[in-house]
């Protein structure tokens, strides 16, 4: 394949999902250790919702009333379901369940009943995204690398999630020793004076902050994939904290490589004609890592 | 049109539909209530989130052997094999590694679905895809469903009922009382597996009514609105299918008259209608009703209290407390007592000093527990018994109100 036909419809596409995956394996490895991994499957069902209301306020598609719609939205569920949980004394798996599947369906009908016929907004497109979709028109090939001019057409999606990324590779390096001493003893962290309650609200509004920028950008799924599969695959090859990370990264990378190029190649391969979705490949890639690892993974059993 | 629909009058079809989705939501608010107690609700979000992929599955492989792609008893089979092998693979990484049961929770989920994503593209691209509508099982949709259909769910709603009736009672003892259940010669391993049968087949009957990423809620949320009313376990399953049946037969009519709307997003905001109710107004642990217990327990305390200091002659600063005796008669603004107040005063002293007498006394051990400065001695005591502690306490025997 040349870089003629690659770089303008393959390379920005493989690289925003590339970030967003390592953008949300990133905090993923913490929720994963606090035992708070379905956050990432809240904050992606709850940010649609959010989205829309962005969308039915503004009446246009921009990005950063939307990324403001959706973490709103991120806010507005974690309250909800803290009240439910507090005040209603039920169990947070449970209140988690009521408020997301109920904002959920608020988007979604939403959705369907305002006219979002003329713009690009839709369930299906929420759910699984439309990776194949950003492409760079400008590119000719990898000499547009080097152009301005082509530069300036690439999809804003790419300079979005990578300020995202750099934005949450900061934060994680910033409080890397108070986070990892709250997320595997808060007691210990709170006598060493540790502010454990703003971290971990803090942990979850970052997690928002990497669900809702690649959100905009892949589908709530690979979102919700991102955030599970590569940091469980990667506790079960290491115990150490660095290097759990450092493994999810890589897991994450290769899910979105393989999965993008096997979504979009793999059908012509074995005699098709049209592609598969990226967004479901990548999160089907990510399945076969973790099962290889639960088989595998020098520490895939718990520590008698 | 609403009302008709409502009472089962806009068709056979819309009315079987509307029928069969209020025994499925009967149904499923019972079985959650099983799911709630075992803090494993959203091991149902997994199950229902892996049919995708068999929903696709079966759809390309009846296209294959030249069937109808639509079929809906092989969808819903197809469906059913992958949400087993979901919850297998749930239960396997919980098991066999050292993952925990929500990060297993969030891995199948979210790697059935992308797989049945990838599919739902094949679907799409084959010649007899593109009408397929399989896109419908993702939100539900009651338009133009097939009166074998309509039979179907009806017929697998009540099905799933009379199981949940059969098996109740050990279902009940394993989500209440593990150990006792062990204890009671009740084969755990065996009623999980009923359990989660049940649910996987609440999931796939409510397949194409309310579609498989919100089905999880009609088993979470009428459960946790039923705990609002009721302490007992065996109400609040009783009340969890009441909800779930109610919310998704005002549900389904609305939808049936809304045909353009998907039918999965109007039964759970009707459910989340019903919990907020519940959770605010429910008589056993509403919010309302828990306000009102603590204002009334708050001003119990200030009464009582500012009572025993006038008693002493010690002055009262508390403006809360003030503000309370004033408003009852007992007591002037500048904190002096009224006549009655002075009255009610003794009488309090009196009370805690009987209290504090019966609480010296080892005989009455079981009674002065029971003190927690509020309770009258004679709610708790007999005449005779408090007629003892008067003699031991000496002293003038009755004041004047």
């Amino acid at each position: 394949m040349s870089g003629a036909e690659f770089v303008p419809l393959s390379l920005t596409p493989l690289l925003i999902g590339c970030l967003a995956a390592v953008a949300c394996a990133l905090p993923g490895n913490f929720l994963l250790l606090r035992r708070q991994a379905l956050i990432g499957d809240a904050i992606s069902h709850v940010v649609l919702p959010g989205i829309v209301v962005a969308f039915l306020l503004t009446g246009a598609i921009s990005a950063t009333a939307m990324m403001l719609g959706a973490a709103t939205a991120a806010v507005v569920a974690v309250v909800l379901i803290e009240g439910i949980r507090r005040f209603g004394r039920i169990e947070p798996g449970a209140a988690m369940g009521v408020v997301f599947t109920a904002m959920f369906a608020g988007g979604v009908l939403l959705l369907e009943l305002s006219d979002t016929s003329g713009v690009h907004l839709d369930v299906e497109h929420a759910l699984y995204g439309n990776l194949e979709s950003l492409v760079w028109l400008d590119a000719t090939g990898w000499g547009s690398l080097m152009d301005p001019s082509a530069l300036r057409g690439l999809p804003p999606e790419v300079f979005r999630i990578s300020v995202v990324l750099f934005l949450i590779t900061a934060l994680l390096a910033v409080f890397w020793r108070p986070l990892a001493i709250s997320t595997f003893d808060e007691g210990f962290a709170a006598t060493l004076g540790v502010p454990v309650t703003t971290l971990s609200l803090g942990l979850v509004i970052t997690s928002a902050l990497a669900a809702v920028a690649a959100f905009d950008a892949v589908g709530s799924i690979i979102v919700i994939a991102m955030f599970i599969c590569p940091p469980a695959a990667a506790r079960l090859m290491t115990n150490r904290l660095g290097a759990q990370v450092a493994w999810s990264v890589a897991f994450a990378l290769a899910s979105a490589i393989v999965g993008f190029v096997l979504a979009g190649y793999g059908p012509l391969w074995i005699g098709g004609t049209d592609a598969v979705s990226a967004a479901g490949m990548i999160a089907t890639v990510s399945g076969f890592i973790l099962t290889a690892t639960a088989l595998m993974g020098p520490k895939r059993r718990s520590v008698v | 049109m609403f009302l008709e629909a409502l009472f089962f009058q806009l068709g056979y079809n819309a009315t079987l539909v509307t029928f069969g989705a209020t025994l499925l939501g009967i149904a499923a608010g019972v079985t959650g209530s099983f799911l709630f107690f075992r803090k494993r609700a959203l091991v149902s979000d997994a199950i229902s989130h892996a049919t995708l992929p068999g929903v696709a599955l079966a759809f390309i492989v009846m296209v294959a052997f030249g069937f109808d792609g639509r079929n809906l008893p092989g969808l819903l089979i197809g469906s059913a094999i992958s949400a087993a092998l979901g919850l297998f693979a749930v239960q396997w990484l919980t098991s066999r590694t050292r993952l925990t049961e929500d990060a297993a929770i969030g891995a199948v989920l979210s790697v059935f679905f992308g797989f049945g994503i990838v599919l739902l593209t094949v679907v799409q691209t084959m010649s007899s895809g593109r009408q397929a509508g399989l896109e419908g099982f993702l939100l539900g949709s009651t338009a133009g469903m097939l009166y074998a259909d309509a039979i179907l769910i009806a017929g697998g709603g009540a099905l799933a009922l009379i199981l949940v009736g059969v098996f109740r009672r050990p279902m009940m003892m394993a989500s209440f009382d593990p150990e006792f259940a062990r204890a009671s010669g009740i084969n755990l391993d065996r009623t999980d597996l009923i359990m989660m049968s049940l649910v996987m087949g609440v999931t796939v009957i409510g397949l194409k009514i309310v579609g498989l990423i919100l089905i999880v809620a009609l088993l979470i949320i009428p459960p946790v609105a039923a705990r609002f009313w009721s302490d007992r376990a065996d109400r609040v399953v009783l009340i969890a299918g009441a909800l779930g049946g109610l919310s998704a037969w005002i549900g389904a009519s609305a939808s049936a008259v809304a045909p353009n709307l998907p039918t999965g997003p109007i039964i759970v905001l009707t459910a989340f209608g019903i919990f907020t109710a519940s959770m605010l107004f429910a008589p056993a642990r509403g919010l309302l009703i828990s306000a009102i217990n603590h204002r009334t327990f708050q001003r119990g305390v200030h009464i009582r209290q500012g009572l025993v200091s006038l008693a002493q002659g010690q002055p009262i600063y508390e403006p809360m407390t003030i503000r309370l005796l004033r408003a009852e008669g007992l007591a002037r603004a500048d904190g002096v007592p009224t006549p009655d107040g002075v009255a009610r005063a003794s009488r309090v002293l009196r009370d805690e000093k009987r209290w504090e007498t019966a609480r010296a006394d080892p005989a009455l051990e079981m009674a002065a527990a029971r003190y927690d400065g509020l309770t009258q001695i004679e709610d708790v005591l007999t005449k005779d018994q408090i007629d003892e502690l008067d003699a031991r306490i000496g002293g003038p025997r009755e004041v004047t109100q």
